[in-house]
């Protein structure tokens, strides 16, 4: 069982008396919800989750997290795991060097195995500017202290055998980044704040904020009120619609990017792999599936999670072209999730203009996930009374408002 | 005993496996699904589905017609991409160059 790993003897456990000894990680599906809290967090997904469990890790417990359905119901629960360091802009390299590191340590920190495996990443280029493209990227990475590097095609298949490099032309490879399992990261930072305090109620929708002259919100559930005295916004793909509860718009949109899975295999493929062209991308999981996507023009701003047949088929055009052998292979399933979409792709973090008690932390488009455990650090860093981290002050909504605030560099790597 | 009798072949999630599930307060069944991984393997649920919604009514005191079952996720059987690959209708890139006619 997936979740089972972070016991130590789970079998006796059952075979004595199925007596329970561990504390629940999520409070029941019927109870009130606390009429007070320092903070409350707005998203049970792993942005959300890796907040509350760093806030508490500081020592501030007070936090309350409303997850409208159950946890990794969104695109938290809805990604292809992968981490990786090869972005163009200098701050999310560095970020994400130090998520890296993070996932690392994940297992250890967070007593839960999340099959993190550093296989690398393949990007596959089939022209000169897409050649260009990764090399300039890969001088940048090569300055923080990424070890990518430009591989001929035939170099390529000794990382990648199976590979059919007709049309290639080259390709970027660094063997430390890397692919996790989703769901247990949100289950170890769930259940970690949970055993520090953290209150976390799944089933628990947020139908109204309210704000105080005081300062801070009362945040109106089905389960009760909530008196809180700052509230993040961590809805993902939602973040518009929360944030419009108190007139503030955000100019994310939805955006559906669909994903499937294969029936497990023997370990094989060591690197994700990914071509520029058509923002395909697989990896081979630790449980052995290969799961992938590939990237669909045009489907507007959405929120509807339906499969199509357009993926599958793409999807599989392009994977049986790259890699000859997978054609053999059979699909389980396919499913969707949404990308929170902003207009320079870069996220939006900080408290909202004119709204000092209200946080974001939105437009992460597809990479929150591999984003989300140095972020959660640096925010609760921060809410705790440290030095905001310079994300913070590049990120701020009002870029899109008022044109004020630094922003970084606009990034052009979001692939797949 | 719970640890021995299995629900979902596929992915070797035993009744003790759903009974810790519960106890750690994952109780709706799409969270069941993904702490466990039943349902994950070969037959989608097709085989298991069933008996660990009524295993986790009976868990949680719940009458079998409260609990829904999961999102069932095409395709409908496991399907070779050879085939899927085929399909007309896959969206074309400019790279593509017009080889669809051509290949096998």
């Amino acid at each position: 069982m997936q979740g089972a790993i972070d016991d130590e003897d789970d079998e006796s456990r059952a075979d004595v008396s199925g007596e329970i000894r561990l504390p629940a990680t999520l409070e029941g599906t019927s109870g009130p919800v606390p009429e007070r809290a320092e903070i409350v967090i707005v998203g049970g997904g792993v942005i959300g989750l890796s907040i509350a469990y760093h806030l508490a890790k500081l020592g501030l417990h007070d936090v309350v997290v409303l997850e409208r359905g159950y946890l990794a119901e969104g695109a938290s629960g809805r990604n292809g795991g992968g981490v990786r360091q090869q972005w163009s802009t200098e701050i999310n390299i560095r970020l994400m060097q130090e998520s890296v590191e993070l996932c690392r340590r994940f297992a250890v920190d967070l007593g839960v195995n999340v099959w993190f495996r550093q296989g690398g990443y393949l990007f596959l280029a089939r022209n000169a500017k897409e050649v260009a493209r990764l090399e300039k990227n890969i001088a940048l990475q090569n300055r923080c202290g990424v070890h990518t590097r430009m591989l001929e095609p035939k170099a390529a298949l000794d990382i990648v055998p199976e590979l059919n490099l007709a049309g290639v032309v080259g390709a970027s490879y660094n063997p430390s980044d890397g692919i996790l399992f989703p769901w247990p990261f949100l289950w170890g930072y769930a259940r970690q704040a949970a055993a520090y305090g953290v209150r976390i109620f799944t089933q628990t929708p947020v139908g109204g904020l309210d704000p105080l002259e005081s300062g801070g919100y009362v945040v109106h559930t089905p389960r009760g009120a909530v008196r809180a005295r700052r509230v993040i916004n961590a809805t993902g793909a939602w973040s518009p619609k929360l944030a419009q509860m108190i007139g503030v718009q955000i100019p994310t949109w939805p955006i559906r990017h669909e994903i499937c899975s294969s029936e497990p295999l023997k370990p094989f493929l060591r690197p994700m792999v990914s071509e520029l062209a058509s923002g395909l991308y697989c990896s081979q999981s630790m449980r052995g599936e290969i799961v992938g996507g590939v990237s669909l023009p045009g489907h507007g701003s959405t929120y509807a999670m339906g499969s199509t047949l357009e993926f599958l088929a793409t999807y599989a055009r392009r994977l049986v072209r790259l890699m000859p052998v997978l054609g053999e292979i059979k699909i389980l399933r396919q499913w969707a999730g949404p990308y929170d979409q902003s207009p320079d792709g870069n996220p939006i973090l900080g408290a909202a203009p004119g709204h000092p008690d209200f946080f974001l932390a939105c437009g992460f488009v597809g990479h929150g996930f591999m984003m989300a455990p140095i972020i959660g650090k640096l925010y609760a860093d921060w809410l705790t009374g440290g030095t905001p981290h310079e994300i913070f002050a590049q990120s701020p909504l009002s870029r899109f408002t008022d044109g004020s605030g630094a922003q970084h560099a606009k990034e052009d790597f979001n692939i797949g | 005993m719970p640890g021995k009798i299995v629900l979902c072949r596929c992915e070797d999630v035993t009744l003790g496996d759903l009974e810790h599930t519960v106890s750690r307060g994952y109780r709706d069944i799409e969270e069941v699904k993904r702490y466990t991984g039943f349902g994950t393997g070969p037959c989608q649920g097709k085989e298991c589905l069933a008996v660990v919604a009524l295993q986790l009514a009976r868990i949680t005191g719940q009458a079998p017609s409260g609990i829904p079952p999961f999102t069932s996720r095409p395709p409908l059987a496991p399907t070779p991409l050879k085939l899927l690959a085929k399909d007309p209708g896959a969206h074309r890139f400019p790279d593509d160059l017009g080889d669809e006619e051509g290949e096998a």
